[in-house]
């Protein structure tokens, strides 16, 4: 558990459940355990229920309750997704298009179906605010482009992805499925899922349950199962559901949009208090671009290294990301700083706070004190 | 056919047995940690007699039991063994079930009779098992080597049929030859080293040094696993965690670079003897190895082992790296001691460590600065851990 005085500004990583999504589970624990595809009165008020979730989930996001595909989370439904449409595609359409800051779960998805399967894939780069390069995108597409997938908004700096003129570029350049991973982006921008053919959701980002998401899967989309099983989700994941977590769901996705207006407020004074705090210490770069979403604020410190200052704060009970967990043996700097163009040494010194309204300009506060004092203590050896 | 319920288990002792007056306190010694090592297993009692011990299992599943035993210094050997009434037709058939358990290869039967009034001499026993047991199985007997002994202790009222031998750990018991303290890293090395020394009766304490936050508190877990892991020689192991950063930073404020290590090390030399004194440990245990890196030469194990007086144990001073590994894969460190989490020595690591440091250089760079006030706070900040094999905290999460 937490301790009392912790400060957590990893809210990009993982939330906590909030009260009533917990609240809703423990109730559904201790009564409903059925199997939703059972045909007795206790499995079909099991189904009643997800069905219904589905539907306020669909309607929340003005899409057709049959294109919400329950899954056990974002990276399931990015695989999902991405194999699903290639190997649909397989033998018409050989060519695949990503970005170079992708989550691993996109970026190994394409991976191996570059490596394995024999795919062409497109890597785009990003500009030095982390935002895709649309010219490059609009060369890359051709006839020959089965997918296209880019994130809304990237999480180790929280870039947000111009979606509306993706959409564009792909409908006019090419017949290419649109998958957009969408698992930063929920409360922190808004989203529009007209023209987008998939696009991945995860409930832990959003103070909903670990082992929980779902893809939208637009009507004509075609896609071949890669869990292959019995007749759950239209085919498409076999498997008996996971009824209690994608019943609340819907009441995870509501919360969380009735509460978006409070939360980018709130974030947005904690993001500007942080800067203008970090902008007093000189040994300080901001590595978030100024229009990123202001839930996510990553940068890098010139003196000490990732992990030597994530080991510091933890023992002041303070929990940040860095990049990845790396370990001496393998010092791999992020992967979306160096597409951003930085430094080995900048991207392997990094550190990610990301907010919910959840924190406090108190807590703000007290991380930059914390903050000063180990530059100060630790910082003056360069190791 | 039923599997045979062996209802104890004989237990000899081992090195022990040749030490005259100090017997007593051997055997006593060992009990003890037999005791210790299956306190969690309630239903057994033990019965000592002059060269034996006698645990009883009454019902409790024999395999844990000897995996156990089998790690116990000073134990020589076992058998698990069944006690029937005295008679020879209970015998022929406790002695087939005992080979059938194994079904091939070569056995031989080897019977004792303590009661001299029994009608049949030892010969005729093993014959008559033997017979049985030939005529009903593929095994065939073999006297000097066989694969499987049986044994049959012929007495009064009872008669004991023992299944085949297992070798124990041997050594002497745990305890027997004082305390010392590991200087325990978290590498492979230092494990094996206080396992060695553990086998030869000396009971260990372990000193670690952190550095944090240039270890993490991963790196730190790891090590108080391995005294986990290496605990259950001795029941359980106590780890005294030095607060090194504070010293290591003010090294590299006030020494060259390519001395680092070198001072570093005498500095926990010091260290290490001071919390032995402390905790009346006679020596000082590593995991040192000839030529292994720049600060275990021996040039460097000179300059390095000049600041203290203590005896320095040096387990795996003579093995080659793979030899160790050999023992750390035995002892169960091997897997825990690779995991990539940095210790104190990983994270500095000067680019050009001196090989052949000199003790008059390393007393010049000591010279300026007081690091006695910092060895003192290192010792007033320590903490101390008692690991044990298993420390249950969160049984009841899974």
């Amino acid at each position: 558990m937490l301790p009392d005085n912790a400060i957590y500004f990893d809210n990009a990583s993982t939330t906590p459940v909030h009260p009533e999504v917990r609240k809703l589970v423990n109730s559904l624990l201790e009564t409903s355990f059925a199997n939703s595809e059972s045909l007795y009165d206790e499995g079909m008020e099991i189904s009643r229920l997800m069905e219904k979730s589905r539907t306020q989930i669909a309607s929340l996001l003005k899409v057709q309750p049959h294109e919400i595909i329950f899954t056990s989370g974002a990276s399931e439904a990015n695989n999902m997704a991405i194999k699903g449409a290639a190997f649909a595609a397989m033998g018409r359409k050989n060519h695949l298009i990503t970005t170079k800051v992708e989550h691993s779960s996109v970026a190994n998805a394409m991976r191996q179906l570059e490596e394995v399967f024999g795919f062409d894939v497109t890597w785009l780069d990003v500009d030095e605010r982390g935002v895709v390069r649309l010219d490059q995108l609009e060369q890359a597409l051709s006839e020959k482009t089965a997918l296209v997938s880019i994130m809304a908004v990237n999480n180790e700096v929280g870039s947000v992805m111009p979606l509306e003129a993706i959409k564009k570029i792909v409908r006019k350049n090419s017949h290419a499925l649109l998958h957009i991973d969408c698992v930063q982006a929920l409360k922190r921008i808004d989203l529009d899922l007209s023209q987008v053919d998939l696009a991945s959701f995860s409930a832990h980002k959003i103070e909903g349950l670990k082992g929980s998401g779902f893809l939208m899967k637009k009507q004509h989309v075609n896609l071949v199962p890669i869990i292959s099983g019995g007749q759950q989700e239209q085919g498409l994941r076999g498997g008996t559901a996971n009824s209690i977590a994608d019943i609340a769901l819907a009441k995870t996705l509501r919360l969380a949009l009735e509460e978006q207006t409070q939360y980018r407020m709130v974030t947005r004074q904690l993001n500007r208090r942080m800067r203008e705090g970090l902008a007093q210490l000189p040994e300080i770069e901001i590595n978030s671009p100024d229009d990123g979403v202001s839930a996510i604020l990553n940068f890098s410190c010139k003196t000490i290294p990732s992990e030597v200052m994530m080991n510091a704060l933890n023992s002041r009970n303070i929990c940040v990301s860095a990049q990845s967990t790396c370990s001496s043996k393998s010092k791999t700097p992020s992967h979306v700083l160096k597409a951003m163009g930085m430094s080995d040494k900048r991207a392997l010194s990094s550190i990610r706070c990301s907010f919910s309204s959840r924190n406090t300009p108190e807590e703000v506060d007290r991380f930059l004190r914390e903050l000063k004092e180990i530059l100060h203590k630790y910082g003056t050896h360069s190791l | 056919m039923e599997p045979i319920h062996y209802d104890h288990i004989l237990v000899r002792y081992g090195e022990l047995s040749t030490k005259g007056k100090n017997r007593k306190d051997f055997i006593k010694k060992l009990t003890d940690n037999i005791r210790a090592s299956l306190s969690a297993y309630d239903k057994l009692t033990y019965e000592r007699t002059f060269d034996r011990l006698y645990i009883h299992l009454h019902g409790t599943e024999p395999e844990e039991i000897c995996a156990i035993l089998k790690e116990i210094f000073g134990l020589s050997s076992f058998s698990l063994c069944l006690k029937i009434r005295s008679g020879l037709d209970a015998m022929v058939e406790t002695g087939y079930q005992v080979a059938m358990e194994r079904g091939q290869g070569t056995f031989k039967v080897e019977t004792r009779r303590h009661d001299k009034k029994f009608p049949m001499v030892s010969d005729q026993i093993n014959r008559a098992v033997a017979t049985k047991i030939l005529k009903e199985s593929e095994m065939k007997v073999d006297v000097h080597h066989p694969d499987l002994r049986i044994g049959i202790e012929v007495r009064e009222e009872f008669t004991y049929v023992m299944a085949d031998t297992v070798k124990g750990a041997g050594g002497y018991p745990v305890g027997m030859g004082g305390k010392a303290l590991l200087m325990l890293s978290g590498g492979i090395d230092s494990p094996v080293a206080g396992y060695l020394t553990m086998k030869r009766g000396v009971e260990i304490e372990c000193i670690h040094y952190a550095s944090p936050p240039y270890t993490s508190s991963s790196a730190q877990k790891k090590v108080l696993d391995l005294a986990g892991i290496i605990s259950k020689y001795q029941g359980s192991i106590k780890v005294h965690i030095i607060p090194f950063t504070d010293l290591q930073l003010a090294i590299y404020k006030h020494c060259d670079e390519s001395y680092a290590i070198t001072i570093m090390r005498r500095m926990m030399y010091r260290i290490a003897e001071r919390v032995a004194q402390k905790y009346k440990c006679l020596a000082i245990v590593n995991g040192e190895s000839i030529g292994q890196v720049a600060s275990q030469t021996l040039e460097s194990m000179q300059t390095i082992n000049h600041v203290i007086d203590m005896p320095v144990i040096r387990p795996v001073v003579t093995y080659d790296k793979l030899e160790i590994i050999d023992v750390a894969r035995r002892i169960n460190t091997y897997e825990t001691s690779i995991l990539p989490f940095e210790d104190c020595c990983t994270i500095f690591t000067p680019k050009n460590p001196v090989t052949k440091p000199h003790p008059e250089k390393a007393e010049k760079m000591e010279a300026g600065w007081d690091f006695e006030a910092l060895i003192d706070e290192c010792i007033e900040k320590m903490e101390t851990v008692v690991v044990t094999p298993a420390t249950p905290q969160e049984d009841d999460l899974f």
